[in-house]
């Protein structure tokens, strides 16, 4: 019942906030995404560790279908709903007050988390794919109403993009469906079974189909080229809701609904995914390093954080599951606080071209210092919550095949050179025309931006409570593959 | 006090002095700070003297368990100290040479803006210093490893407003980086075919383990070394970290930060022992950075620079020391040059203060009769790092020699070489400093003035070290017993003896009164060159000899770096970006879609074409469906 709950309340705050004068909007939506996270915290204080599926709720649906209404969560879909029920808070919050039609626009972020949430706890194939979609109708109304300039186009290309994948992903849920013995069901379970049951060939094509949309997503090298574009043009919250969720939605699709379900094929073709993945770390972040605009620098950052997080993942191995989940967090929580700082000075400075920016630590130090630490999550600093995904996910990749964690490693060196080359142009030297008269971070700024900072840290120093939750679930979801050498033994 | 609480203190008081003095920022008045920050390095060393007292009376090592820290599947590794006969005497060297670099900032720093930053820094440093040789297990090391690379960062690039500092903090990151990728890599592969990344689990099974995955993982470990001491090839950042206010260059580029490398190869010691191959990379790695280092030295005139090349050299001769399987020797150099080399930086920053920011030795001259107490410390540091009996630079100096000549003469030569030229680069800096006529301009001999008493009393203390630090590892053929050795034995038991028979006293004799010998006709050269000729380096711009100018321009290495290095990584980003990326892939996903589009133009009639239309039908579908659904029931 508590997921449920923890699904219906943003879509019911969503509702009332569209019923809202625009001047209640935002702090209806705030006062909700509050209590959803408080909610959701209850919930992570009620969750048995040495469980797997808590909190579940199974109701017939369309049963002539074999549809049902299942939702429930483990320890990997629990962490993935505590980062949506932090960073939607902080979303809302970072909204400036003069939106246009801040109803909307509020009523489309709380129906979003609803969604995101739906996604991350839906049991059944049928009910993940239509969140899946449904997710993504609000951030595209986000992106083309509250866009920047060229939103048009580029909003229609992002959506046809991530359509087609999902389309892909429909394909093989139902071809996964009419494999189901007897009365034919989208139950996750018997998804499972059907898709292990299949022969190689046809695993492989389940595979690519599914891989496909959520490599889209994520996203992976060559499917990437939606993603500058739209987080450049969307608007800074359309921005934080894409990098900091909704690509989660990629790599959690991996682990709950392509891992278990085509196990053989995964282990078969997983070497695929780590060499596009990791070609996407060393690409991404060469063209980070040559890019003028701040916004699309982080962006390019992104594809190659996630290059990372999905090359450890298909390593199949505890360590890279492990830093997969600490990781999305971490980059979920990083991201965000990047995104926003670029808001900020570019409100600011009407500006986000490096070559204009500038000294901003002699007018703004403690902008300057909570960009610091943010920075330093980013490039992976120990002590920050960087370090601990990155060296979970690389220790995974050099245990796989050394020359290929050795590859995947040199994020760590590229990683600084475009961030510090980046803090150093925005924040050090000089103050110029355009910087000289900017203002230190307002008080709701601070609001923003210290839990950020807090949680980089303290995720950094103690990440035990977050690996612990989803330590009995990874093992689990890995336990498939010793299962599998053994039958083959 | 338990000795847990102790040792927990230790790193735990300069990170509270960090927090505070960071969080309060510029409200706290600068005493307060700068008391906060002097007293928790203060209370460190005074801990940590008592750890040493214990450890001196034989008691076992400290391990202390703080909680767990990371944990996947079968890896795990808490946040836990050890505090042994090698780790104690880095936290000796650390605290102490720590607070009096910290003592010494107050002056230097008195009326910078950023007064209160930099001592924020300086406590950061400490405590990640700290936890660097404390560490139990080697991702705590790397922790503190990283930390400090951070701190180094940070106060290079102290003066933010110019961005020549801001580079070369950011190359001195970077660099660092390079070195960390291969240290992370060794340790994962240690985790690999150990199971665990602790000290106390690694070393006993260091012998289980194969010769190549050994090697392997010691030469990782030595690249994250070569980044963090400077040696060769990842040394070139070293000389631009001069960029930093003094005390930095002081605590953090000579006497402790760049001496990490040196620690961890030393912990290491059961390992290097077990593999030949990396231990002899050790040696000719730090072999040619010694002599390679102090031939640049030669010709710089920044009297900082000139430091900082000795440095790296110093650091090579340590490594010298560590290849040949002299761990405690490399280990009571490090703990020397710290003396010494940061009262010469000290002495440099005190030259400095007084003719109000000049750096060129070539515009000094005939300072000693104006500040005559840093004239005295700094001749003191000179002669201790030139190897003059019996100040400290000589018995550490030339235990590693011996060592160095056990090994092979060839050894011997190059790094007896590399100590001349010091002592002859280091008497030229004395002398163009302090001897000879004044170069400096009136304006600026006329406000010359000694520095204040928080400045020379750390010079005068460290002046002491320098003369008394040799003492504790006076070899037997001089009277002493090696206590530096003996005290540090339980950490290289491990180490296998030597296999070459240990000199006969009369080498010893022979080889150590041509080592002096050699030096003191070093320093007359310098003597007869710089002060009898009065000889000056000409000013920039002039034309030099080829030789000269190769090693006035460093080899020219940076550029040699700029050429094959940061610009072809820079043109590969462009063709990515440019080439790849837009004219490749998104194009072809453009012209997919375009080719779709045109196709389905048959289909097209059936639709109206917009998109909100599509999305509202979606939405009105899927509520008609959900309805749909509760009616069934």
């Amino acid at each position: 019942m508590l997921t449920a709950l923890l699904l219906f309340f943003p879509l019911l705050v969503s509702v009332v906030v569209l019923a809202m004068k625009p001047a209640q909007a935002r702090s209806i939506a705030f006062a909700g995404a509050v209590l959803e996270l408080v909610l959701s915290v209850y919930v992570a204080l009620q969750f048995d560790k040495s469980q797997l599926d808590q909190f579940g709720l199974n109701k017939e649906w369309i049963s002539t279908l074999g549809i049902s209404f299942s939702i429930g969560m483990d320890g990997i879909s629990l962490l993935l709903v505590l980062l949506t029920t932090v960073l939607i808070p902080l979303i809302v919050l970072s909204a400036f007050k003069d939106t246009e039609r801040p109803a909307s626009f509020y009523s489309l972020i709380m129906l979003m988390q609803s969604a995101l949430i739906g996604v991350f706890t839906a049991k059944d194939g049928f009910l993940f794919y239509l969140f899946w979609e449904i997710a993504l109708i609000p951030v595209y109304f986000i992106c083309l109403v509250w866009g920047g300039e060229n939103k048009g186009k580029i909003t229609l290309k992002f959506f046809i993009y991530t359509l087609t994948g999902s389309l892909f992903m429909l394909v093989a849920l139902i071809y996964l469906y009419f494999k189901t013995p007897g009365h034919h069901t989208f139950a996750i379970q018997s998804l499972y079974d059907a898709g292990r049951a299949l022969e190689a060939s046809q695993q492989t094509y389940v595979f690519f189909a599914l891989f496909f949309a959520f490599a889209i997503k994520m996203p992976i090298f060559p499917l990437h080229t939606w993603q500058p574009d739209t987080y450049t043009v969307a608007p800074v919250q359309g921005t934080m809701l894409l990098s900091g969720i909704m690509l989660k939605m990629g790599i959690y699709g991996v682990i709950r609904w392509l891992i278990p379900v085509v196990p053989q094929a995964v282990q078969h073709w997983g070497y695929l995914a780590i060499i596009l993945s990791v070609v996407g770390i060393i690409y991404a972040s060469c063209i980070a390093i040559v890019q003028k605009d701040f916004k699309r620098l982080i962006a390019y950052s992104s594809i190659a954080h996630v290059g990372l997080i999905s090359g450890g993942l298909f390593t199949l191995s505890i360590v890279g599951l492990q830093g997969a989940m600490v990781q999305m967090l971490s980059h979920g929580i990083v991201v965000f606080g990047l995104f926003y700082i670029i808001e900020i000075v570019e409100a600011r400075t009407k500006t986000r071209e490096l070559a204009q920016l500038g000294g901003i630590r002699n007018v703004a130090p403690i902008l300057a210092s909570v960009f610091l630490v943010i920075m330093l999550g980013s490039v992976a600093l120990p002590l920050t919550s960087g370090f601990i995904g990155e060296f979970l996910l690389i220790s995974s990749l050099v245990q796989y095949k050394l020359w290929i964690g050795a590859v995947a490693g040199l994020t760590i060196i590229l990683g600084a050179v475009y961030m510090l080359r980046t803090f150093q142009k925005s924040m050090l030297g000089e103050t110029n025309g355009v910087t000289a008269l900017l203002t230190d971070l307002s008080g709701q700024e601070k609001l923003v931006l210290f839990p950020v900072v807090v949680l980089v840290i303290l995720i950094g120093v103690y990440p035990t409570p977050l690996l612990s939750i989803s330590e009995v679930a990874a093992s689990n979801l890995l336990s498939l593959f010793s299962d599998l050498s053994a039958s083959v033994k | 006090m338990s000795f847990s609480v102790i040792i927990s203190l230790i790193p735990i008081l300069p990170l509270l002095g960090f927090t505070i003095i960071a969080l309060s920022g510029r409200k706290l008045p600068h005493g307060l700070a700068s008391t906060l920050a002097c007293g928790s390095v203060l209370v460190s060393f005074i801990l940590s003297v008592v750890l040493f007292v214990k450890l001196l009376g034989g008691a076992p090592a400290f391990e202390v368990t703080l909680f767990p820290w990371i944990s996947a599947g079968s890896f795990n590794v808490n946040f836990a100290f050890l505090v042994d006969p090698l780790s104690s005497l880095m936290l000796l060297v650390i605290t102490g040479v720590g607070f009096l670099i910290h003592v010494y900032s107050i002056g230097y720093m008195h009326d910078d803006a950023g007064f209160n930053r930099f001592f924020s820094y300086l406590n950061l440093f400490v405590f990640f210093m700290l936890l660097l040789v404390m560490g139990s297990n080697y991702l705590l090391m790397f922790v503190g490893w990283e930390g400090v690379g951070l701190c180094s960062y940070l106060l290079i690039g102290f003066w933010f407003k110019n961005q020549d500092y801001n580079k070369a903090a950011n190359k001195a990151f970077i660099m660092n980086r390079i070195g960390d990728l291969g240290l992370i890599i060794g340790v994962v592969l240690i985790f690999m075919n150990f199971g665990s990344i602790n000290y106390a689990d690694v070393f006993p099974k260091a012998g289980t383990v194969g010769a190549s995955a050994i090697t392997l993982i010691t030469i990782l470990l030595f690249v994250g070394a070569m980044g963090k001491s400077a040696q060769i090839p990842l040394y070139t950042w070293l000389p631009d970290a001069m960029a930093g206010p003094t005390p930095v260059s002081a605590l953090i580029h000579a006497a402790t930060m760049v001496t990490a490398g040196v620690y961890m190869v030393a912990r290491n010691n059961a390992l290097y022992s077990l593999s030949p191959m990396a231990m002899e990379l050790v040696l000719v790695v730090g072999l040619i950075t010694a002599l390679f280092a102090a031939t640049i030295a030669l010709a710089q005139n920044d009297i900082k620079k000139v430091l900082a090349y000795s440095t790296v050299s110093q650091l090579g001769l340590m490594f010298v020391a560590l290849g040949v399987g002299a761990y405690s020797s490399g280990i009571f150099h490090m703990a020397t040059h710290a003396f010494f080399k940061a009262l010469l930086f000290l002495g440099a920053g005190s030259v400095i203060h007084a003719l109000h920011g000049e750096q060129d030795i070539r515009k000094m001259g005939g300072l000693k009769k104006y500040i005559s107490v840093t004239y005295i410390t700094f001749l003191i540091g000179v002669l201790a790092i030139s190897g003059i009996p019996p100040f400290a630079g000589f018995f550490s100096k030339d235990e590693i020699l011996a060592h160095a000549f056990e090994k092979s003469p060839v050894v011997w030569g190059v790094a007896v070489l590399a100590s001349l030229l010091t002592s002859f680069y280091m008497f030229r800096l004395l002398f163009l400093v302090f001897f000879g006529k004044e170069r400096a301009s009136e304006e600026k001999i006329k406000h010359i003035h000694e520095s204040p008493s928080s400045i020379t009393i750390p010079l005068m203390s460290l002046a002491v070290l320098s003369v008394v630090g040799g003492f504790m590892g006076i070899p037997e053929i001089l009277g002493g017993n090696n206590w530096v050795g003996r005290f540090l034995s339980p950490v290289f038991a491990a180490a296998p003896e030597s296999e070459v028979a240990p000199l006969s006293h009369g080498t010893e004799y022979a080889l150590m009164g041509a080592i002096v010998l050699l030096t003191l006709v070093m320093i007359a050269l310098a003597y007869s060159r710089y002060v009898s000729k009065n000889h000056v380096p000409v000013p920039e711009g002039e034309p030099l000899a080829a030789a000269h100018k190769t090693i006035y321009n460093k080899y020219y290495v940076d550029e040699i770096y700029d050429a094959i290095v940061v610009k072809p990584l820079f043109w590969l980003s462009k063709l990515f970006d440019i080439v790849i990326e837009k004219s490749g892939i998104d194009k072809a996903v453009n012209l997919l879609g375009d080719a779709v589009n045109d196709w389905s133009g048959i289909f097209r009639r059936l639709q109206n074409g917009s998109l909100g239309y599509y999305l509202f039908v979606m939405v009105i579908g899927v509520i008609v469906m959900i309805a749909f659904s509760y009616t069934l029931k």
